[in-house]
């Protein structure tokens, strides 16, 4: 069915007892050496026997360790991991290559990834708050990836992320893991709370096993330790010192390290909220803060310099005693209710119905989906080439104007669906070309959905070319153009062939 | 045995549905199927139940595997008094289409086959001709304690599902997405529901099976969009077939309830 299958096929299930060494063959992949021992699994240096044509990467056999007789723990996870990697693709996996017979031997070989994991930048926290921030974008981006394939990780932790030398993400050990559309070989098995005790997010301590938000939980909890050195719910050893973190909340990271910006301390305490409705709703609505700092919507949870006292945290208590979790029916149930959308609005060049039309339109979408998030953005103009004249007072004041504008035209919507609790951010990027700003914009944040005016008049049009049509071409997501209603008597325009007026692609 | 059939499409619940039955063969032979295992209950309810116990001779004589279901024995045999009073009427209606030849190849047919480490049995591995439903895990499990294999795949139930057995007992249910490739790995007990060709009852009218590749061990769920209403149709117009109870069964294929 895919390529990975032929190493199964071996029907021969005599186990394998004698420990692996290296220069052995097995199942046609040569030993090498062994790289990790691991306390759950070995990690061995593999090459195929005959090499397979387009198979252009290094390849490691990772070996589950059974400590003695039932293992139930080691064995279960492995299988989890065997039968979820086949199902996942993209940068942000090491690519599936094959997998071992548990009657004969049991593995997984993979591509190897060329990197170290974060686990030693752990020991040299805090780091600079630029590290920090990039690690949070480029795990953020792997996460949602990895949520988009209905996939939620629920292990995510410095040693479980792998960077490349380009500084992008791996993510690995899907021994944890839940996939919508694959069964749960975990959920049945283990009556105790399944995860890593400081990064464990409140609902898994709980025992829900399906919500893509624990994994953004867990990435507070890295930003956290990365950013201040310490730990926000300690190292807990037993399940009730795990139930802690439903009612304590940890020391905000201004507390530890006053330098450290507010805009900061609002994303971390906005992944550590104990309810996961109250937290980031999507890894890309994370990853859209982390790298727009200037954007991000203060709450009090920016401002706080201690932690709630003794009174609302017995309340909390209290109301955790037997409280359930909300979950999501699935990740991808989750995903779907929480998409980024982006509003692109040339305030300046459109005709007063037309900002109307899209505001409506915006209105539509974001009524809808209460999960959703909006990116209102425009573009100013830069020169191609050498410095603007209009230097940086003047520079300053024009930026400045285009958010007053953009602010403007979003106010009735804002009031109108209570948008002003951080659903909302507005953006101007300063770039020569409006087309080209608007899907770097959009492919960075990963947006989902883009909602943008067509130029108002086909002679600019002609003259200009069409900015929706190029976003329409390059846009990886969905584009919605909208246009200004037609007047009755108008005669049709003469180039609507390029985009119909609800255009999607 | 298994050497030269890498892919099996398992069929159940088939239930006399011609357009059903044409769209899942048509379809699975288009992913390259060769060998097929039906799980029973090829007659009952639907118009068409002469021309399915024909395909389906047609097939086993090709080496398909075929067992009988409830509905099969109600016919041969007389219907069971646990049935209902509409799976009587369709049983007393459908023997009066089908010739001795038809009959005798359904009475002929084994209650459950083995093939390599796969049971194929309509209801459950427990008691194969006392036909207990398989609801939950519960069930699942007593199954999966009755039976060698490391496969056990049956009908009877109308939904699509899989249930798997731990070595250390613990039993799971899972319910399966149509199109997403499974891998049943061989250190758990597998029992494995196609779900209904002929009379799906989820909610979605389209017909179920499942292909199981034994060289990947990947088992993918299917749904395969027929001609419901040239089902219903056929219903409705047969001869002979009380007008209310063509009528509600014409409703059953259409909400696929």
């Amino acid at each position: 069915m895919n390529d990975a299958a032929p190493a199964s096929a071996t029907p021969s299930p005599t186990p394998i007892t004698a420990p692996l060494q290296p220069g052995q063959v097995l199942d046609g992949f040569v030993l090498e050496a062994r790289l990790h021992q691991g306390g759950m699994a070995n990690l061995w240096q593999v090459r195929r026997e005959t090499p397979v044509p387009g198979e252009d990467f290094p390849l490691i056999m990772k070996v589950p360790r059974i400590k003695g007789g039932e293992d139930p723990a080691t064995i279960v996870g492995f299988e989890v991991e065997q039968m979820l990697m086949p199902a996942l693709k993209g940068p942000h996996v090491p690519r599936f290559v094959a997998r071992g017979d548990w009657r004969r031997q049991a593995y997984i070989v993979m591509e190897r990834i060329e990197g170290d994991s974060l686990r030693p930048r752990l020991d040299q926290a805090p780091l600079p708050l630029v590290e920090v921030v990039e690690i949070g974008i480029q795990v953020a981006h792997a996460l949602t990836d990895l949520h988009r394939q209905h996939l939620v990780h629920l292990d995510i932790k410095p040693s479980n992320i792998l960077l490349r030398p380009d500084g992008s993400v791996v993510l690995v050990d899907f021994g944890l893991s839940r996939h919508d559309f694959l069964p749960d070989l975990l959920e049945e098995e283990f009556s105790l709370p399944m995860g890593t005790g400081p990064y464990m997010s409140p609902e898994q301590v709980q025992f829900v096993r399906n919500d893509p938000r624990s994994d953004l939980f867990a990435l507070g909890v890295m930003l956290y330790h990365l950013s201040t050195g310490e730990r926000p719910f300690g190292q807990p050893v037993s399940v009730r010192q795990l139930r802690r973190r439903l009612y304590v909340e940890p020391i905000p990271p201004r507390a530890i390290r006053p330098e450290l910006p507010p805009w900061f301390q609002e994303i971390v305490l906005h992944c550590l909220e104990v309810r996961a409705e109250r937290r980031y709703q999507s890894a890309a609505q994370l990853a859209l803060d982390l790298q727009r700092p200037d954007a991000v919507p203060l709450t009090a949870r920016a401002h706080k310099l201690q932690r709630s006292g003794l009174v609302r945290r017995f309340k909390r208590w209290f109301l955790a005693l037997g409280e359930e979790p909300d979950a999501p029916a699935s990740v991808g149930a989750q995903l779907a209710r929480s998409p980024v959308i982006m509003a692109a609005v040339d305030v300046q060049g459109a005709t007063p119905a037309l900002l109307e039309e899209l505001r409506e339109v915006v209105r539509r979408l974001m009524q809808t989906e209460p999960g959703a998030r909006l990116a209102c953005v425009g573009v100013m103009k830069t020169n191609r080439i050498g410095m603007d004249e209009l230097t940086d007072a003047q520079g300053r004041s024009h930026h400045v104007q285009q958010l007053i504008a953009l602010k403007n035209w979003a106010h009735p919507m804002t009031r109108e669906l209570a948008l002003e609790d951080g659903r909302l951010t507005f953006h101007v990027l300063e770039a020569p070309d409006a087309a080209d700003a608007l899907v770097e914009f959009a492919g960075k944040t990963g947006v989902d959905h883009v909602v943008m005016g067509a130029r108002a008049s086909s002679l600019m049009r002609r003259y200009l070319g069409s900015v929706s049509a190029q976003v329409v071409t390059q846009c990886a997501c969905t584009v919605t153009v909208v246009r200004e209603p037609a007047q009755p008597d108008a005669p049709p325009s003469d180039d609507d062939a390029l985009i119909s007026p609800s255009a999607s692609n | 045995m298994l050497a030269d059939h890498m892919k099996t499409a398992l069929i159940s619940d088939l239930h006399a549905n011609r357009q059903a039955f044409e769209a899942v063969l048509g379809h699975a032979r288009q992913q390259g199927v060769a060998h097929f295992a039906l799980l029973g209950d090829y007659v009952g309810y639907g118009s068409d139940p002469g021309w399915v116990v024909d395909q389906v001779r047609a097939l086993r004589a090709d080496g398909a595997i075929a067992v009988a279901g409830n509905h099969d024995l109600g016919v041969t045999q007389g219907p069971r008094p646990t049935m209902n009073e509409d799976a009587r009427a369709a049983i007393a209606w459908t023997r009066s289409r089908l010739s001795d030849d038809q009959l005798a190849f359904l009475s002929s047919l084994p209650m459950s086959e083995e093939e390599d480490d796969c049971l194929y049995v309509h209801a459950n591995a427990f008691d194969p001709a006392g036909f207990a439903y398989v609801q939950g895990r519960l069930e699942a499990m007593r199954s999966l304690h009755a039976t060698e294999c490391r496969y056990t795949f049956c009908g009877h139930m109308h939904e699509p599902m899989l249930y798997h057995l731990s070595g250390t007992g613990k039993a799971g249910d899972f319910k399966p997405q149509p199109g997403v490739p499974i891998p049943l790995l061989p250190n758990r007990q597998w029992l494995v529901i196609p779900g209904a060709c002929g009379q799906p009852r989820d909610g979605n009218p389209a017909a179920a099976y499942a292909l199981f590749d034994h060289d990947s061990e990947e088992l993918t769920f299917q749904r395969v969009p027929y001609d419901v209403e040239a089902a219903a149709a056929g219903l409705r117009a047969a001869p002979g077939l009380p007008a209310g109870l063509a009528d509600r069964l014409a409703h059953r294929l259409v909400a696929g309830r």
